[in-house]
């Protein structure tokens, strides 16, 4: 800038340095300002990812737990098999509700009044009774026996218990009264409460108590969809990417078709859903909230993905390889189909797990064709009602039981780990199989 | 028989057709050593005959699947006593149900007359007549089809050639489903929502202040007629769009020029793809952490400061939305600000300027038709966001533009309209195709305008 040269127009020269010089502490303030601004903002995008995940895993790693009471369990003979026959149908039928009633009067023999007996009643779950029962068939000679049985407690019993009830709050504000929690003290003493890992989580269905719905339905039904997602989305994607990448012609409805392609990758997904709606349920009559209908709907949904990244990927496969097969007298098709498609293929898979963990995540699209039914069965096959995990999810942040607010966030937690495995098997196969050409 | 067991036996027949077409092939040729003889290697000519065998009877299996359900309900009706097809569409789509309940030996809901019974038999007999035509029909196909082509073989025919001209047709086929898939979305939203503009005139849809869609039960109920005015939609929609604008562009845009202008290369490779995480995370789970976390925090400052905080703010949806987005701002302006050629940058320092000076004056003024493009396209996907919203946004059209109000967006009231029972020519539920059009229409918009800006104003380097 300034060269240092004596000239006679000295004295204007050396006030454009001293204007440079001077101004440069603005400068360099105003560059600190700017790089500042740029740090807050990445470490607020940090800060967003880490208090996302904080939030959802505090919530909900609980939601993998459950208590346990163990209670004193009276098998009575006049109760439960008046005739002693050990017949499976009648003892199917017997009520086993009131064994656990009995059972909990006998632990808290002060308690009187109809509506102390219900609050007590409420301590166990109402699964509690298909645990005798399971107990019994598996086993009848319990009959006429009394046995120290781990019971399902309530959702409400199970909250306070894991702290997720202020005990602090006035009765009145409080979904649990001072009785109750004198009864799970008095419990605890006796050392007869016990928190388990809830492996039924993964196995049960959708229930309307919290302490016994689980997400084996959920991902049964993600699972069928995704699989039948797959196997639609798969073959055509490759399909039409080798086509628009390798054969076809530039003219009028190559152009349409790319076109159509890019618009479609921007759709939002809830468009999708009205399409299942109006085509595949109102006019073909395919039923609602089955796997076969979410897949296709989602087939259609991430095609678009699927195409995208498997045209990039052969695009990436060097034209000297698609030479020497048309030199040494592969026809075209042959070319592509025996020397492209091989090298381009661990692309197109990454970009296939990328589109069936998108596929997986998806939950609008899902709602408009009837997923969002309370299923309690878990699916068995490709048109069996069912929900799947994100629906799970959504309808279970809809449920007014604060106990589902830790059910929500561990089925979330669950999904979140498909997700991670999926694109971490993506990640592997870019890396182990990626070739620079 | 079942599909999935039929799909089995035709596969099976294909993988036959294949094994016997091979083998003819070399057979015809004379042997193993008159292979030279063949125009095409022995596995095209195999190829060809499964493919005959597969083909046609998978398209008579697709068509079938795709047309029987109607068919069958349809001859079911007919066969109904007269009074009972006189009913409405929706009355007897009850009964049907009952019919279907009952031959699939669930519980019904009325009392089983022998007219209901005898249409249950019928649908019965029909379903098993059907299945086992169908099996027939695609198995002897697939036989006849593979048999066709298995006699033709003969060491002349150009075997290579007819299957790569299948092949091809096929791979044709797939690139068209996108196509159809736009055709499909076009005609399925249209057709419902010209539906509803029958009895709700568009202008009153388009300008209309009032929303509230709620259909009485009873046509002669007091107020029966619903209001369909979509302005408070849009206004909730666009209230919350940017809301999460505000959100992701300063933090997106500035992410994007810290890690590619400022921050070292360990820096960067841990700090993007925790940004990008954020892009992968199901929209279910953002709408969870707004309706959990985010809204009580927003209620709770609120408070503090002695505002009153709809539970639903627009705020927390927005803020929410706007995390979702920052990765789609940050990683697409990456994008542009790195095709920014280095030799600007070093003019630019070889001139004196400071790093901030440089991105100011140089970096973003050249890359600002792509991030414009950028920004458009996380627009158009703030409009689209649904889980988000329904989640953590209100269901009351409210025409208001204080962001601490709840409002309601045109996604929610479209998942709101179509779930739970519906039928399908009350305008409500037709409404919610006629918002849908709206959403398909205005994103579109956005991405051909975004690419249009991209594509015409980007700067050609080198």
């Amino acid at each position: 800038m300034s060269n240092g040269t004596p000239s006679s127009a000295g004295a204007p020269r050396r006030r454009v340095l001293d204007a440079v010089t001077g101004s440069l502490s603005r400068r360099y303030a105003s560059e600190r300002r700017f790089r500042l601004l740029g740090r807050i903002a990445v470490l607020s995008g940090l800060v967003f990812v880490g208090s996302l995940f904080l939030s959802i895993i505090l919530n909900g790693y609980s939601g993998f737990f459950q208590t346990y009471v163990k209670l004193p369990v009276a098998f009575e003979q006049e109760a439960l098999d008046p005739e002693g026959k050990r017949d499976r149908a009648a003892l199917a039928t017997a009520d086993y509700g009131a064994l656990v009633k009995k059972s909990l009067q006998a632990a808290f023999p002060d308690v009187s009044g109809r509506s102390e007996l219900r609050e007590l009643y409420g301590l166990v779950s109402s699964g509690a009774e298909y645990q005798l029962l399971d107990m019994v068939e598996a086993d009848p000679s319990v009959i006429g026996t009394t046995r120290d049985v781990w019971l399902i407690t309530s959702d409400d019993f199970d909250m306070v218990y894991k702290g997720r009830i202020d005990r602090d709050v006035p009765e009145s504000d409080r979904r649990v009264s001072d009785r109750v929690l004198g009864w799970l003290d008095a419990l605890e003493k006796q050392g007869a409460i016990e928190t388990r890992f809830n492996w039924s989580f993964f196995t049960n269905g959708d229930s309307r108590e919290p302490e016994l719905a689980g997400i084996g339905g959920a991902v049964m039904g993600s699972f069928y969809t995704l699989l039948v997602c797959l196997v639609i989305a798969f073959p055509i994607g490759v399909a039409a990417a080798v086509y628009l990448e390798e054969f076809a012609p530039k003219n009028r409805l190559t152009d349409l078709i790319e076109v159509n392609i890019n618009n479609l990758a921007a759709v939002p997904s809830i468009v999708f859903g009205l399409l299942g709606l109006a085509v595949l349920i109102n006019f073909f009559g395919m039923p609602r909230s089955a796997p076969v209908v979410g897949g296709l709907v989602l087939a259609l949904m991430v095609l678009p993905t699927i195409i995208i990244a498997g045209r990039a990927s052969l695009k990436s496969v060097p034209p000297s390889i698609r030479e020497a097969a048309l030199g040494v007298g592969a026809s075209k098709m042959q070319t592509v189909f025996h020397h492209v498609l091989p090298l381009a293929m661990p692309g197109m898979m990454t970009g296939m797990i990328i589109g069936m963990a998108h596929a997986l995540g998806e939950t609008a699209p899902l709602l408009m064709i009837g997923m969002v039914a309370f299923v309690v069965d878990v699916p068995r096959g490709f048109f069996d009602p069912s929900t799947l995990l994100p629906v799970q999810i959504y309808l279970w942040a809809d449920s007014p039981e604060r106990a589902f607010v830790e059910k929500t966030a561990a089925a979330i937690i669950v999904l979140l780990a498909f997700l991670i495995t999926m694109n971490a098997l993506a990640v592997f196969l870019r890396r182990r199989f990626e070739r620079r050409w | 028989m079942s599909t999935p067991l039929l799909i089995a036996v035709l596969l099976a027949l294909t993988a036959a057709a294949y094994v016997l077409g091979r083998r003819r092939s070399v057979a015809e040729s004379g042997g193993v050593g008159g292979v030279r003889h063949l125009h095409s290697l022995p596995s095209y000519y195999g190829s060809y005959a499964a493919l005959w065998c597969l083909i046609p009877a998978l398209l008579v299996l697709a068509v079938w699947t795709a047309f029987q359900s109607t068919i069958v309900t349809e001859l079911v009706v007919k066969q109904l006593p007269q009074d009972v097809q006189q009913l409405g569409a929706d009355r007897l789509g009850l009964v049907l149900n009952d019919v279907r309940n009952l031959a699939g030996g669930n519980v019904v809901s009325r009392e089983v007359t022998p007219e209901l019974r005898a249409a249950a038999d019928h649908l019965r007999s029909l379903e098993r007549t059907s299945a086992a035509a169908m099996a027939v029909a695609v198995l002897s196909l697939g036989i006849i089809g593979g048999g066709l082509a298995w006699r033709q073989i003969s060491p002349r025919l150009r075997a290579r050639n007819r299957v790569e001209a299948i092949v091809s047709v096929l791979l044709i086929t797939a690139s068209t489903i996108a196509i159809f898939t736009t055709i499909g979305i076009v005609l399925s939203v249209l057709f419902e929502s010209i539906r509803f503009f029958r009895s709700v005139p568009l202008t009153d849809f388009l300008f209309g202040l009032d929303w509230s869609p709620q259909m009485a039960l009873r046509a002669d109920q007091v107020g029966s007629s619903g209001a369909f005015g979509a302005v408070p939609l849009f206004a909730g929609t666009l209230l919350i769009s940017g809301i999460a604008m505000l959100v992701a562009v300063p933090i997106g845009l500035m992410s994007a020029i810290y890690l590619s202008e400022y921050a070292n290369r360990e820096f960067r490779a841990v700090a993007k793809p925790v940004l990008e995480i954020l892009a992968g995370i199901p929209t279910v789970v953002y709408g969870f952490f707004a309706a959990l976390t985010v809204a009580p925090l927003v209620r709770d400052a609120g408070g503090f400061f002695g505002l009153d905080v709809a539970s639903e703010s627009a705020l927390a949806a927005g803020l929410v939305m706007g995390i979702m987005i920052i990765p789609f701002v940050s990683s697409l302006s990456d994008d542009v600000i790195n095709a920014v050629p280095q030799s600007m940058r070093d003019a630019a320092y070889a001139l004196g300027a400071t790093p901030s000076e440089t991105v100011r004056q140089v970096i973003l003024p050249a890359a600002l038709p792509g991030i414009v493009g950028s920004i458009l396209l996380a627009v158009s996907r703030a409009i689209g966001e649904t889980m988000i919203v329904v989640m953590a946004a209100g269901l009351s059209a409210k025409l208001t533009a204080n962001p601490l109000d709840s409002v309601t967006t045109v996604t929610v009231q479209i998942v709101t309209l179509l779930v739970g029972d519906q039928e399908f020519d009350s305008p409500k539920t037709l409404a919610a195709f006629a918002l849908g059009l709206v959403l398909f229409v205005a994103t579109l918009g956005l991405n051909v305008i975004a690419l249009h800006v991209v594509r015409k104003y980007r700067e050609q380097y080198e």
